[in-house]
């Protein structure tokens, strides 16, 4: 079995209502150096797969498909030892 | 004409959907389950509001992949009236019926309001009974309504002619002031290519008969049914 971990993060560019407010939040809790916050989302899959390489290309296949939405978001399959 | 609502676990606009056609309409309305793999028989569809499947990963990411959904994008691909209202709309984004995708409201709140949009054309088979340039009240109530798509998508829509309603004030400025959730260029509904299928945040069945304060949304219905007459009179 193996594990990746998926991070999935808004393009550049694409509004991220909900950073701005952590960042405003920060603000006010006085952390002034926070310039920028953005929130993206972190996908944890356990699968059986024949190797590593078939797994990988699933799991580009599965974000493409439905994990990650190409018009906002872009994102990374990293494998994990399992 | 037959109408079919699909019905996604967390659909709750369905019962609205299907009052409007049966009881104001006056037309065959009926109730289709996720899990149907056919919609064979219907004149047109109708993906109603709701929070299908909890909005979990994205709003609409999740049932653009139950199994009726191939049957709506062929129906759709076939030229046959699709209209997605709020969830709907996430869904058809989301199903690459319609590009582009939505993002959470610029103030991050759940917004349920009245508001004014504005008729951009009425050569559509959704808005052959307004006027154009018409401004009808409409309600919206939605926390992910903010429509995003890049600027060669919004010039593309813009050439086409495909925003079918913006938002905006009640002289009909379409100035960021009367955008209420953040949307590119105050959109709040558009149609295909081929101009079968809309997607529109409000709820034109919550403004259907008169005792909910208003018939603006009847008319969307009405037009749907006028051109599917028209089509048939040919």
């Amino acid at each position: 079995m193996f594990k990746a971990n998926i991070y999935v993060t808004l393009k550049e560019g694409v509004l991220d209502p909900q950073g701005s407010a952590v960042r405003k939040s920060l603000h006010v809790l006085n952390y002034q150096a926070v310039n920028e916050v953005r929130i993206g989302k972190f996908i944890e899959v356990w699968l059986n797969a024949a190797d590593a390489d078939t797994a990988r290309i699933e799991l580009q296949e599965m974000s493409d498909k439905l994990l990650a939405n190409p018009v906002i978001e872009n994102y990374r399959v990293e494998m994990v030892e399992a | 004409m037959k109408f079919g609502v699909v019905v996604f676990p967390g659909s709750n606009c369905d019962a609205d959907c299907y009052n409007v056609i049966k009881d104001v309409l006056g037309q065959e309305a009926e109730y289709i389950w996720h899990k149907e793999t056919s919609v064979l028989g219907y004149d047109a569809l109708i993906l109603p509001g709701g929070f299908s499947y909890g909005d979990y990963l994205r709003t609409g990411a999740i049932a653009r992949f139950s199994p009726v959904m191939p049957a709506v994008i062929d129906f759709a691909n076939q030229g046959g009236l699709l209209i997605g209202i709020c969830n709907g709309f996430q869904i058809l984004l989301e199903a690459g019926l319609l590009p582009g995708a939505m993002l959470r409201n610029r103030s991050l709140k759940f917004i349920c309001d009245g508001v004014n949009l504005k008729v951009k054309r009425n050569d559509t088979a959704f808005s052959k009974l307004l006027q154009p340039s018409e401004i009808i009240r409409v309600p919206i109530a939605h926390g992910e309504g903010n429509y995003f798509c890049d600027e060669a998508t919004l010039a593309e829509l813009q050439r086409e002619n495909r925003i079918l309603f913006t938002y905006c004030n009640a002289n009909g400025d379409e100035d960021m002031a009367f955008n209420p959730n953040g949307s590119v260029a105050n959109i709040a509904g558009i149609i295909n290519k081929q101009g079968n299928v809309l997607g529109m945040m409000p709820h034109p069945e919550r403004c259907s008969e008169q005792i909910l304060g208003g018939t603006d949304g009847y008319k969307i219905f009405a037009s749907m049914l006028e051109s599917f007459q028209e089509v048939g009179r040919k």
